[in-house]
């Protein structure tokens, strides 16, 4: 990240400053959801109801197809080669083994790669999407230790696969950073995430800390993660002229397809990027350097490109979530009441990215205390580049502070809910603004009562056998985000008595079930039923950008449905002219419902959209707007809650920690489709227990090399380590957002670390402060 | 993976003719061998498949059982015999891997399964004596989470990943081998090797020497056997450590006793000190946490395994402890 | 040498070292079984080979010559769901939907297995008669990695539908 990119992003950051210190002050009545959506209030249509994923039947018949299963005529195969030095320069490449194998028709290195701007870093612009402020292939410099080097062109998998094996490379190697130690000696920095620098100050912390008659203060560490979705980042792609389309796997389609478009010198339009479906992202869905060699490689020998990588690739290309070292630091008076709440530490980035894991976000809105300290430093390492993974910063945030609010009511004697509640802010703690919708101490009650929170037994007293048997609970807000841009673009079409809608945004659809809630919110809104409504999406041509990150896609797509929806409503009306009989109805007074519209006020007052578009002798009709822009994230403090309870056994033997039962009570507003919501809770609860027990990369600080990049030796959670997961929400509507909703996303991994742990430490009286906690921690 | 020439065996014979060349290797289910084809650990020229030889399980005039190379490791742990009078054998197999990797599995691949030392597997960016010898071993003060404690050399400190090895080398099975140079038999200790100065050979297998039968000699108290795996997640995971035990009781005394170890050294670990510790001694806790702590006397832990002697010693004392109480599942 | 893929004879490819999932995804466009890890790691390519459970990644081609593959393609008729396919959606056993095929096929497979009564980890008595219980599902499906973490729908889908003859 270069000095330059840094002041853009402070620039942003302060006319985002401006605007946030003026839309708190404006009317409610000013902002988007300040006049509530009145269908926010009564359930219809199928908003609420269990609805199966609408493009089941594809997936579980394999049809659905990913990026690597697109096919083009005369396609060849990529494999790429990995720089085996942390920093230094390629001194020399011997290419002519390679060339010569069997099938080979293109090495492609820095030395004969079509020349390309470097990627616009993530956050640097509005469309930026590129993984690191680093040229891609373009000279002899090597960042970090796995960096792609060169790219074979074959006929077969194999082939390529072998030719790459074939390549040899020398180095000239130069002192690179790779060990925290070191990195922390030359230097520590302020964090800054998307423009704002990760530091909330409010009273004098560390003073009331000082002078607090009961304190908590500990040193919590994370280490790095992989997302491992299971399809590996795979692109398929083809020039034509100088368009180029390519098939890829994306959570930002719009905005990779711009990316490319800047990296090689094109048009928007040039770029036709689609993305239907992806084997999971969880962040690591984005632009990488992969996606450009196989375009350069596509260019350079006039062919279409297959570029999959393997999985040993996906490590070495796709970045992680980073480490943190966190301290918490809690100051309480005998009730429990927080005096102050300190929450600081460091996380690693590279010297040529921005992304301090932001692991303060989850306490800024968490508790009430006078004195508040958040600050997320950062040191640079020479390693590939760390990004975005499910509940960045949340996550891993979480795992402190909860662990310590544990701490501090085993401390006092308090209950652990009970200290939670004591501790509820009545108005967010940090910028003083009102709470949209916050009904967490509601979920902690109704999940406290459903999980038998009240027979929780004294640490290390309960055993069963060889195991010992504990509770824990934890508590996780999610920031209620809504990225402008968003557009929809609605077609209804006839065909006689039938009508139809098409609605279309440039979303992505990870498995989240982003495609059936969109269809469920349009067909409400439309007055249609589900099976009339087909919903597109996952293609750069559709207008406007979404992006599937943030929890906030639905939020982002539900409005631009509505501003879309309202639009439609309007040009109908005038299609319906004088000879209807909403004659003389403005926009604002009709409704949908059943195939018609509708007065709002007089409902039999109507005509069905089939009469008017044939009135009209129209056929179909199109209207395409954008959402509004998302004001009321700056007017009131928005969040989705969380309550946790965790039951672990502990193996007295081997250490061992089994997961027994696991109840997840959310406050995320209105849940659109209970079906597809539960998955996403219970996913990230997944998520979080891989996270708490067997996660980490194994990073060899000698050499800046991860070494276990591999789904055998990197451990996600299996069948058997995954109990029965019950989930439960309050689904109190959040009058000021689009539908009610609030994201559920990120917000079920949020807080489970923690639970986990704390039900550990009921079960042993052993509190492991750092993360995953494998058996020999437990002996 | 480099360009090889598929061969199949039609019958030992030949297996042995085509694998005695230079730059042949036998090919079983190739859970392991085509992973690392893939990874160009290993980069043969021929592969002899040998997965269609001889695959019956046959009990022996003595109670024991005759089992064929080839046989898939599902078919071995759901043989009826295995089940009741080898417990141990089927629970080590059943421990391992997947159930979908468990039916392509064979027993003689199996044995010469490689370690998952992540070093080992690293071909571009790390050294490794047993990958190439004489570059170096990367894992002796990088991550050694899963690597050896006892019997380890400057050379290497990697495991035998198998968990199957570990209850035959507690049963004291003999392998049946054929090769360039004539059948002949080896005793389950003497098939692999300590890495010494030489870690390239896990075994003391030559070129060409071709597993045919590994041979189940009885146990009278196998019955009461079992295995027990400590692994990172509940299932699908290579073991930390794992025991391999069988016992026999006369009142309160242990009249015999078998014992082996996984996950501890470059070999499936057999506790012959344990044991002869045990023999005729009170079966108690101590007893049992004892005689773990003199097999375990000499390990030499590493920066991240040092917790390995005492896991091991303990899950020992609870496999013995099962098996004297009749809890062992 | 050639193979049977769902039903129709296939000839097995020139080059020994394509894999049966390389054979099924780039030479037959089976693209239903994925590609995963390509290590044996994670069973997304889960196919059956002669009724039993295999990973097609690590299957060279030419070592199935003369058997019979099934993939998710082969399971259910055309146009038609297997009604373990109708379960996966009815319990939402999927997100990204892309270990789906493999955790599909893998059931089918677990199902035989137990029928014919071969014990798993988690069996208590390796003598007596299988129960697919929850947890002897669990242990059985753990060579199926999902990542999204629809680990409880996959569990009830399989239950509901292939667990229903045996005592629970």
């Amino acid at each position: 990240m270069s000095i330059v990119d840094n002041a853009k992003q402070v620039a942003q950051g302060l006319v985002q400053s401006a605007m946030e210190r003026l839309v708190p002050l404006a009317p409610d009545s000013w902002i988007p959801g300040g006049v509530p959506d009145p269908l926010i209030a009564r359930k219809h249509g199928t908003i609420g109801t269990p609805v199966s994923r609408l493009d089941g039947a594809l997936k579980v018949t394999g049809t659905a197809a990913f990026s690597a299963e697109y096919r083009f005529e005369n396609m060849l195969y990529a494999a790429l080669a990995y720089a085996t030095i942390a920093r230094g320069r390629i001194a020399a490449i011997d290419s002519a083994a390679a060339e010569a194998a069997p099938g080979v028709v293109l090495v492609m290195t820095h030395r004969n790669a079509p020349r390309m701007a470097t990627p616009p870093a993530f956050g640097s612009s509005p469309t930026g999407v590129g993984p690191a402020d680093l040229p891609v292939l373009q000279d002899d410099r090597i960042h970090w230790n796995g960096q792609p080097i060169a790219c074979v062109l074959a006929e077969t998998q194999e082939q390529a696969d072998h030719a790459a094996t074939l390549l040899q490379i020398t180095y000239e190697v130069e002192a690179a950073t790779t060990s925290l130690a070191d990195a922390k000696a030359k230097g520590i920095e302020q964090g800054i995430f998307m423009g704002h620098p990760l530091l909330n100050e409010v009273g004098d912390a560390e003073a009331a800390f000082a002078a607090a008659p009961h304190k908590i203060d500990q040193i919590y560490r994370t280490p790095r993660h992989n997302h491992n979705p299971i399809e590996p980042h795979a692109a398929t792609m083809a020039w034509n002229g100088d368009t180029l389309t390519i098939h890829d796997a994306s959570q930002m389609v719009t905005q990779q397809a711009q990316t490319l478009a800047d990296v090689f010198g094109l048009e928007t339009e040039q770029v036709r990027l689609t993305s239907p479906y992806v084997g999971g992202g969880f962040g690591s869905k984005g632009l990488w350097d992969h996606q450009i060699i196989g375009a350069a490689a596509a260019r350079l020998s006039g062919r279409p490109v297959r570029i999959a990588l393997s999985r040993e690739g996906v490590y070495r290309v796709v970045g992680g979530r980073s480490l943190t070292e966190q301290r918490v630091a809690l100051g309480a008076r005998a009730d429990g009441t927080l005096e102050a709440l300190i929450h600081t530490g460091l996380s690693v980035m590279t010297p040529h990215n921005n992304m301090p894991e932001p692991f303060i976000l989850g306490s800024q809105a968490a508790y009430a205390s006078p004195n508040i300290l958040l600050k997320v430093e950062v040191t640079r390492m020479h390693t590939l580049a760390n990004t975005f993974m499910r509940a960045p910063g949340e996550a891993v945030g979480t795992f402190a502070l909860e662990s310590a609010i544990d701490e501090l009511a085993e401390q006092l004697g308090i209950d652990p809910v009970e200290l939670r509640l004591r501790n509820e802010p009545e108005k967010d703690p940090v910028n003083g603004r009102p709470f949209s919708s916050r009904h967490i101490a509601e979920a902690w009650r109704s999940g406290a009562d459903r999980f038998g929170w009240a027979d929780r037994p004294a640490p290390g007293t309960r055993q069963q056998g060889e195991w010992r048997i504990g509770l824990g609970c934890a508590t996780g807000t999610y920031p209620y985000y809504r990225m402008p841009g968003a557009e929809a673009r609605i077609t209804l079409s006839r065909d006689g008595e039938d009508v139809r809608a098409k609605v279309e945004v440039a979303a992505a659809e990870m498995g989240m079930g982003t495609a059936t809630t969109t269809a469920m919110v349009a067909a409400e809104r439309l007055g249609l039923a589900i099976e009339q409504v087909e919903v597109a999406y996952g293609d750069s041509t559709i207008p406007g950008a979404i992006m599937a990150g943030g929890s906030q896609q639905t939020a982002a797509i539900g409005a631009a449905v509505i501003a879309a929806h309202g639009e439609l409503v309007g040009e109908l009306l005038k299609l319906a002219g004088n000879d209807s009989p909403l004659a003389g109805l403005s926009a604002q007074e009709v409704g949908c419902d059943d195939g018609a519209l509708a007065a709002l006020a007089d409902p039999a007052r109507r005509e069905r959209y089939a009469s008017i578009l044939t009135r009209a002798q129209r056929d179909a009709i199109t209207v395409t707007k954008a959402g509004s822009m998302p004001l009321e994230t700056m007017h009131w403090s928005m969040h989705s809650h969380s309550a946790l309870f965790c039951e672990v056994a502990v193996n007295t033997v081997t250490g061992e920690t089994r997961v027994r039962r696991f109840l997840g009570s959310f406050d995320c507003g209105r849940i659109l489709n209970p079906k597809t919501a539960a998955s996403q809770f219970r996913g990230g609860i997944i998520m979080g227990l891989g996270m708490a027990l067997m996660e980490e990369t194994q990073f060899d600080e000698r050499s800046g090399r991860i070494m276990n990049p591999s789904l055998a030796e990197y451990h996600v959670p299996v069948h058997l380590d995954v109990p029965e997961i019950d989930v439960i929400w309050t689904d109190i509507p959040d009058p000021h957002t689009p539908m009610g909703a609030h994201g559920v996303g990120e917000i079920g991994i949020t807080g489970v670390a923690a639970a986990v742990a704390n039900a550990i430490y009921n079960a042993t009286g052993r509190r492991v402060r750092d993360l995953p906690i494998t058996l020999d921690k437990l002996l | 993976m480099t360009p090889l020439t598929y061969l199949r065996a039609a019958d030992a014979p030949e297996a042995v003719r085509l694998g005695a060349a230079a730059g042949a290797a036998f090919l079983g289910g190739g859970t392991n061998l085509v992973d690392l084809l893939r990874e160009t650990v290993a980069r043969p020229e021929t592969l002899v498949d040998v997965s269609a030889l001889p695959a019956t399980i046959e009990e022996t005039e003595g109670g024991g059982l005759l089992i064929g190379a080839a046989v898939r490791n599902t078919a071995l742990a759901e043989h009826r015999v295995v089940r009741t009078r080898y417990p141990m054998l089927a629970r080590a197999i059943l421990a391992g891997a997947s159930a979908q990797i468990r039916n392509m599995a064979t027993v003689g691949g199996n044995l010469l399964q490689r370690t998952r030392c992540t070093y080992f597997y690293d071909t571009d960016g790390s050294r490794c004596n047993k990958r190439l010898p004489g570059s170096g071993c990367d894992a002796r003060e990088g991550f050694n989470r899963i690597h050896a404690v006892l019997g380890a050399s400057e050379a290497c400190v990697a495991t035998h990943p198998s968990d199957m090895c570990v209850a035959l080398a507690a049963l004291d099975a003999v392998v049946h081998v054929t090769g360039p140079a004539g059948p002949r038999s080896i005793a389950f200790g003497d098939l692999h090797r300590l890495p010494g100065d030489a870690p390239d050979r896990d075994t003391t297998l030559a070129q060409g020497d071709l597993i045919q039968v590994v041979e189940l000699p009885p146990l009278a108290f196998g019955a009461t056997s079992t295995y027990r795996k400590v692994r990172d997640r509940a299932s699908y995971a290579f073991a930390l450590v794992s025991v391999a035990a069988a016992l026999k009781l006369e009142g309160d005394r242990v009249s015999d006793v078998r014992i082996a170890f996984g996950g501890v050294a470059h070999k499936p670990w057999r506790a012959l000190k344990a044991e002869a510790a045990l023999r005729g001694a009170r079966a108690t806790q101590q007893a049992f946490l004892d005689a773990a702590a003199l097999e375990f006397q000499d390990a030499e832990p590493l920066r991240d395994n040092a917790f390995k002697p005492a896991l091991a010693g303990r899950t020992l004392a609870a496999v013995l402890q099962a098996l004297a109480t009749g809890e062992a599942a | 040498m050639s193979l049977i893929v769902n039903g129709a004879k296939v000839s097995a490819p020139a080059d020994a070292r394509t894999s049966l999932l390389d054979l099924l995804r780039e030479d037959l466009h089976l693209t239903g079984t994925k590609k995963g890890c390509n290590q044996g790691a994670c069973g997304a390519c889960t196919v059956l080979v002669d009724g039993e459970r295999v990973l097609a990644c690590l299957t060279l081609a030419v070592q199935v010559d003369g058997r019979e593959v099934t993939t998710i393609e082969g399971l259910a008729g055309a146009d038609a769901l297997h009604p373990l396919q109708v379960a996966f959606i009815e319990h939402d056993g999927f997100q990204c939907g892309y270990c789906t095929p493999g955790q599909i096929c893998s059931a089918m497979g677990m199902a035989a297995e137990a029928g014919r009564g071969v014990p798993s980890h988690v069996t208590a008595d390796l003598a007596a008669e299988v129960t697919l219980t929850r947890e002897e599902i669990q242990e059985r499906m753990s060579g199926n990695l999902c990542r999204c973490g629809a680990h409880n729908g996959i569990i009830d889908a399989i239950r509901a539908t292939l667990a229903a003859e045996t005592p629970a």
